[in-house]
């Protein structure tokens, strides 16, 4: 289990990280999910001591990262797939992690094995990996230990759709066995697919955070019209309180948080022909994360 | 995960000995890595085949196959402690580093022993080349054997350049840059004691004063022999500002700093 209590990380005037709490729940998978620069790499470094921080604190399994006596049984961790020296082999850089944790030459080959880099590939120096060679070494390094926690910032990134549901499958498995997987991602497809949990971050600060089946329950109703206007205008009449949904990406569909029966009801009573009604499934927490996004957007098209 | 079905492990905490193990392999298993400690042995050979062909026969002694391969290994030998500390932070390794080993302490404690065991092996593996080399030389030349370096003048050009690989150290921690820090070193032991034999050459203040202000001036009887005991406070009183000092702060620095 990690647990994460109102850190706050500053540089100069700028708050990276503010007053972020949450709980990774160990036979679960944790998805910290938030747009780029949002904090979540800042987070997972001072989780494991590698950036100072200014108040809070980070424990797993109740000890803090620094408390723990040989970190790498204990927590696997994948930060950046390519800090690795350019020079060294990927077999030589499991190596020297099997070395410092004090494992036996042959859990090397059995990683490299289970991540499918081949005794070719392994020998060759990382300057010549792809970024999904990489991803796979990292993996390979944060599982080296056989720890029961797991924390990698964007591991998916670079990774092939095959390569993908591998992964997915290797951190289900780990979860099903008890095992506390926590990744980031900034994309929200990605991190659906595999966590049981979401912490969605933005600028900072914790704006969700739950089961995956609550966020994506909260989230009303979709209704998709010709006259967006006049059903705007009506439903407003009736109380509710109508968005463009940018999650759909079309600019004839409104969200509400209603139920579709009532929705269904103020448009037959208006007498506005409607294309779509539907349940959002979690269209709501779509359009969060794109509102999240569109602010650090630099072309601002929100 | 076999943790959970297997009988649980008991977790120890990672001896300073392995961390030795691992810093030394570091510094050996890249290609740089390799040929930066290669070049030592490989330049101090050179160094003895140009005194066998080039040097006077009469100046063909020990002492004369000593200076020339103790230039080369002036140079090296600092790169060596410098790329140990800074590869971590340009080639970014110390995120993987200093997150399976999270005491950073430890690990440049580790790595100043690495640094210190490669000075002096290859300080003795010079010994031997230049040793060798005198007798190849004389014997080809058919001079006499001259062994002019003692024991003692031995172990104070080893003190010599294991000061070298310290200052290579300190300007490590203290700019954590590879390019940086080696372009550092060059001014430190290059640039510097052009500018003071300058000043002390026009300013008499300084002249006076020079052996307990220049770092690299109080070096100097070292490499020469003997070493009085004024001259061993000048080597510390200089040592203290110019190496000591600096080099807590960039130690303080680095325990402090962000890994990135």
């Amino acid at each position: 289990m990690i647990q994460v209590e109102n850190l706050t990380k500053k540089y100069g005037a700028f708050t990276a990280v503010d007053d972020v709490s949450f709980t990774a729940r160990s036979g679960r998978v944790t998805g910290f999910l938030g747009p780029n620069g949002a904090g979540k790499s800042t987070t997972m470094r001072i989780m494991v001591g590698l950036t100072p921080t200014d108040s809070g604190t980070a424990t797993i399994a109740g000890r803090s990262f620094a408390d723990l006596p040989n970190p790498g049984l204990e927590v696997g961790v994948l930060l950046d797939a390519s800090a690795q020296h350019a020079g060294r082999t990927g077999r030589e850089i499991l190596t020297v992690a099997a070395l410092t944790m004090g494992l036996p030459k042959r859990r090397v080959d059995e990683m490299l094995d289970r991540v499918s880099l081949t005794p070719t590939e392994a020998g060759r120096r990382v300057r010549n990996y792809s970024l999904g060679m990489r991803q796979r070494l990292g993996i390979a390094t944060a599982l080296l230990g056989d720890p029961e926690v797991l924390i990698l910032d964007e591991p998916a990134n670079g990774l092939d759709p095959a390569g993908i549901r591998w992964m997915r499958d290797l951190l289900r498995g780990y979860a099903d066995q008890g095992g506390t997987v926590l990744l980031s991602s900034h994309l929200l497809h990605e991190i659906e697919v595999i966590a049981d949990d979401l912490v969605v971050i933005g600028q900072g600060r914790i704006v969700a955070d739950g089961t995956k089946a609550e966020l994506l329950a909260s989230a009303g109703t979709l209704v998709r019209t010709r006259v967006v206007d006049d059903l705007a205008t009506a439903l407003t009449a009736s109380g509710l309180n109508p968005v463009l949904s940018g999650a759909t990406g079309g600019s004839d569909v409104l969200r509400v948080d209603a139920d579709p029966e009532v929705v269904g009801k103020v448009a037959h009573e208006a007498g506005i022909p409607l294309v779509e009604l539907r349940a959002a499934d979690g269209a709501g927490l779509e359009e969060m994360f794109l509102e999240l996004t569109s602010d650090t957007q630099r072309e601002g098209n929100s | 995960m076999s943790t959970l079905t297997a009988p649980a492990r008991t977790i120890t905490p990672i001896p300073t000995a392995r961390l030795v193990h691992v810093e030394a392999r570091k510094s050996f298993d890249t290609r740089s890595g390799f040929w930066l400690i290669a070049s030592i042995g490989i330049l101090a050979t050179l160094a003895t085949a140009a005194v066998i062909l080039f040097a006077p026969d009469s100046e063909v002694d020990f002492e004369a196959f000593a200076s020339a391969i103790g230039f080369p290994m002036a140079i090296v030998l600092p790169m060596v402690a410098i790329l140990s500390v800074t590869s971590e932070w340009s080639q970014r390794t110390g995120l993987t580093s200093y997150t399976l080993v999270p005491h950073r302490g430890r690990v440049l404690r580790a790595k100043a022993i690495v640094a210190g065991i490669v000075g002096v092996v290859s300080m003795v593996l010079a010994l031997g080349i230049g040793g060798l080399g005198n007798v190849v030389g004389s014997a080809i030349n058919g001079t006499d054997l001259v062994w002019n370096i003692s024991a003692q003048e031995f172990a104070l050009i080893v003190l010599g350049n294991l000061i070298g690989m310290a200052v290579g150290f300190m300007l490590g921690v203290l700019i954590r840059n590879s390019p940086g820090a080696i372009v550092a070193y060059f001014v430190y032991s290059l640039v510097l004691p052009t500018v003071t034999l300058v000043l002390g050459e026009t300013q008499k203040w300084f002249a006076d004063k020079q052996a307990w202000i220049d770092f690299n001036f109080a070096q100097g009887p070292l490499f020469e022999g003997s070493v009085s005991g004024q001259q061993w406070a000048q080597l510390a009183v200089t040592g203290a500002v110019w190496l000591v000092l600096p080099l807590t702060i960039g130690i303080w620095a680095v325990l402090r700093s962000e890994v990135k």
